[in-house]
């Protein structure tokens, strides 16, 4: 099949959904120019006329309310925010607008808008270049949230998120602009809320999305040539997500690491955590690990980000702290648990006890339990 | 003051009675509707907050008589009159204001979230200033969809402090849109006066900043409001773009709630003492009665019907049943 990159597939599906639906139309910053978008939106503005290609002021706020009326009045905008960071300029349109509507008004005024929002970072950009804020959307009921890691995904989840009826908050990266993949010439949709299944395993289950999943996919050939088999879900939609995905691969592998590009505290590996914990806690043979950007705003130096952001190792080194530490989980550096007097508690006053060896004992002790 | 009411005392005989009387009408449906609300307020049975606008009627009816149907306004935390004067439904409304699934939002939206879709009515909101953008938005998708189409954003004298009111305005401006900017300047933003919220008084000023031209009128005459809705909406639909209106008025009763508004913070006793004696209803009245021989029988007649329809529109509402528990889940997503 035919590559081409993942800038190119956006790029694409943007045409075909403008050449395909008259009610189509583009609006936001750096439109017509590859600084702000990159390939993502190259000569639409030429192609399509600058009416539907609308290139604007820098009114994040009204430009993305604007969208959001003119959606309510038959129209299909995407809205594109090239930094997400500025997006929180418009959180009012957004939050208190957009997602609430469909609610409000009892379903009788849909808001088929699609906010597209780049994460734009590395590269020493600081603090407020660089934010990954999905998580603040996946918080607010009424919007759906995708996160394309592939040139196909990127491509099917546009026209998927064109084509619904709610707000979709549409989140690329530029990490993954060039990355090259196969994609199919003709329109199709990758359904929102359905994730997918990039390799089987038997032993540790990954959850990522997004640029982390593109890690995520090279830590796990790292951890094949060391023979561990990990099973590796990209998620491609955080609301809804794919519970059912999920739940399954940790039923088979009972070990569960989430990999976010976002923030640790109430983050979207937080949210994904809880629910796993209940759901299939009793299945669990260790404790579920989030590998998140720490809570710190983002540095500018190269030896600071280095620091900060994600990398492949730092999967690597999670996937095996599942599989062979988890006995000394409540005494290691990043997972402590700290009681209130601020003392370490040991496993065994905690009832932690179940590591890799006891797990399925454990399991089966809590199953009888239970019956 | 009052060259609003000479000017609707002079007003051209060409203007119809029956347009005339429509507004006098719809006035009242607004001013009595509102009267039981309160009531309903004071009483506890409506919980949800209610913002009256007892004293602005002669805005939203004078712009709403010069609106076609598929014509969109776009309101705020105090929209009962405009939902009334663009079209929906009374009962439909009441229903809504105490909580019932026969409510125009099925309960779910309250006073401030009032929707008539066929009348071009697509959703009011509270958050100051948050349908201004929306409005903008509208503009755009029937000038883009090539409609002769209107857009009323519908705001207070506070918006106008909101970043959402710049940058809509420039947008507007910049593309031509169809779009009317109606600020009702009733002087108050909540508890605070125009001058402790702006160094100068000249809201009709502030488009033209960005080429979009301003008026200011007496908002409490009718027929004044209607003449300049009716030039804009011609700028509007002929591709000239947006304009502003500044409609002073005032606001009898409290940023919300039932009681007079004398209980913000301020005291404010003499000025709506004053301010009552500049009812939009009893200059239209008075016009009426005097300028065009309408008969007292006539519009106490009117009254009467009126009186009826808010009765019945309670009845309904309160023999509608309360939203079922077990749907509190939907319409989340269209």
């Amino acid at each position: 099949m035919r590559r081409i990159s993942y800038a190119q597939a956006i790029c694409e599906a943007h045409r075909q959904l403008l050449e395909t639906d008259r009610r189509v139309f583009l609006i936001g910053q750096g439109l017509w120019s590859p600084w702000y978008a990159g390939t993502s939106l190259k000569d639409l503005d030429k192609e399509f006329s600058r009416d539907r290609v609308l290139d604007t002021p820098i009114s994040e706020n009204a430009v993305t309310g604007a969208a959001i009326g003119a959606s309510m009045c038959g129209m299909r905008p995407i809205v594109f925010h090239p930094r997400m960071d500025f997006m929180l300029l418009a959180m009012d349109p957004i939050i208190n607008q957009a997602a609430n509507w469909s609610y409000l008004f009892r379903g009788q005024v849909s808001v088929p808008v699609v906010i597209r929002a780049a994460i734009n970072r590395g590269g020493e950009q600081g603090a407020q270049h660089s934010q990954a804020l999905h998580a603040f959307f996946m918080h607010v009921p009424g919007l759906k949230v995708v996160m394309p890691s592939t040139p196909y995904d990127a491509k099917g989840l546009l026209v998927a998120a064109v084509r619904d009826e709610n707000p979709v908050i549409y989140i690329d990266d530029r990490w993954l602009y060039d990355l090259e993949g196969e994609v199919p010439e003709e329109m199709y949709e990758v359904p929102l809320g359905q994730g997918v299944l990039r390799r089987t395993g038997q032993e540790v289950t990954v959850v990522a999305w997004s640029y982390a999943a593109y890690l995520a996919e090279a830590a796990c050939n790292q951890l094949a040539q060391q023979g561990i088999e990990v099973e590796l879900i990209d998620l491609r939609s955080l609301k809804p997500w794919d519970e059912e995905l999920v739940a399954n691969s940790v039923r088979k592998t009972g070990r569960l690491v989430i990999v976010d590009g976002g923030w640790r505290t109430c983050g979207a590996a937080a949210e994904i955590a809880a629910e796993m914990s209940e759901v299939v806690f009793h299945w669990l043979k260790a404790p579920i690990v989030r590998v998140t950007l720490p809570d710190l705003p983002a540095p500018s130096s190269r030896t600071l980000e280095q620091a900060y952001y994600l990398t492949a190792q730092k999967i690597v080194q999670a996937v095996e702290r599942v599989l062979y530490d988890a006995d000394r989980f409540a005494t290691t550096e990043t997972e402590s648990a700290v009681c209130e007097s601020g003392e370490i508690v040991p496993d065994a006053q905690r009832g932690v006890g179940s590591g890799l060896l006891r797990g399925d004992e454990q399991r089966r002790l809590d199953r009888s339990k239970a019956a | 003051m009052q060259t609003g009411l000479r000017k609707s005392q002079g007003c051209p005989d060409e203007e119809k009675t029956a347009l005339l009387i429509h507004m006098y009408r719809t006035m009242r449906r607004i001013r009595r509707f509102e009267e039981v609300v309160a009531d309903l307020v004071a009483a506890g049975e409506a919980k949800c907050p209610c913002h009256l606008y007892i004293g602005q009627e002669a805005i939203a009816v004078g712009v709403c008589a010069a609106l076609k149907p598929e014509d969109t306004i776009w309101g705020n935390h105090r929209s009962h009159g405009h939902y009334l004067a663009k079209g929906g439904d009374m009962q439909a409304m009441m229903a809504e204001i105490l909580g019932r699934q026969t409510g125009c939002a099925g309960g779910r939206g309250g006073s401030m979230h009032l929707v008539a879709k066929q009348a071009g009515i697509l959703g009011t909101v509270p958050i100051v200033a948050g349908t201004i953008p929306l409005a903008v938005g509208a503009a755009l998708a029937y000038k883009l969809q090539g409609k002769r189409q209107v857009a009323v954003a519908f705001l207070g004298d506070g918006a106008t402090e909101e970043g959402h009111f710049f940058e809509s305005v420039n947008l507007a401006a910049l593309y031509r849109l169809p779009l009317i900017l109606v600020i009702e300047n009733n002087l108050y933003a909540s508890h605070l006066h125009l001058s402790q919220r702006r160094p100068l008084d000249n809201l009709d000023q502030i488009g033209a900043l960005f080429g979009i031209p301003g008026v200011r009128v007496d908002g409490n005459d009718v027929v004044t409001v209607y003449r300049t809705a009716v030039e804009a909406v011609d700028r509007a639909r002929t591709g000239q773009g947006a304009s502003l209106l500044e409609c002073r008025t005032y606001r009898w009763r409290g940023h919300v709630g039932h009681r007079w508004d004398e209980d913000v913070g301020v005291k404010r006793r003499d000025e709506l003492q004053e301010w009552l004696q500049r009812c939009p209803i009893e200059r239209l009245r008075r016009s009426l009665l005097l300028e065009l021989g309408i008969s007292e029988e006539l519009l106490n007649a009117l009254d009467e019907e009126v009186e009826k329809e808010v009765e019945s529109a309670l009845h309904f509402a309160r023999q509608s049943p309360f939203p079922a528990p077990e749907t509190v889940g939907e319409y989340v997503y269209s």
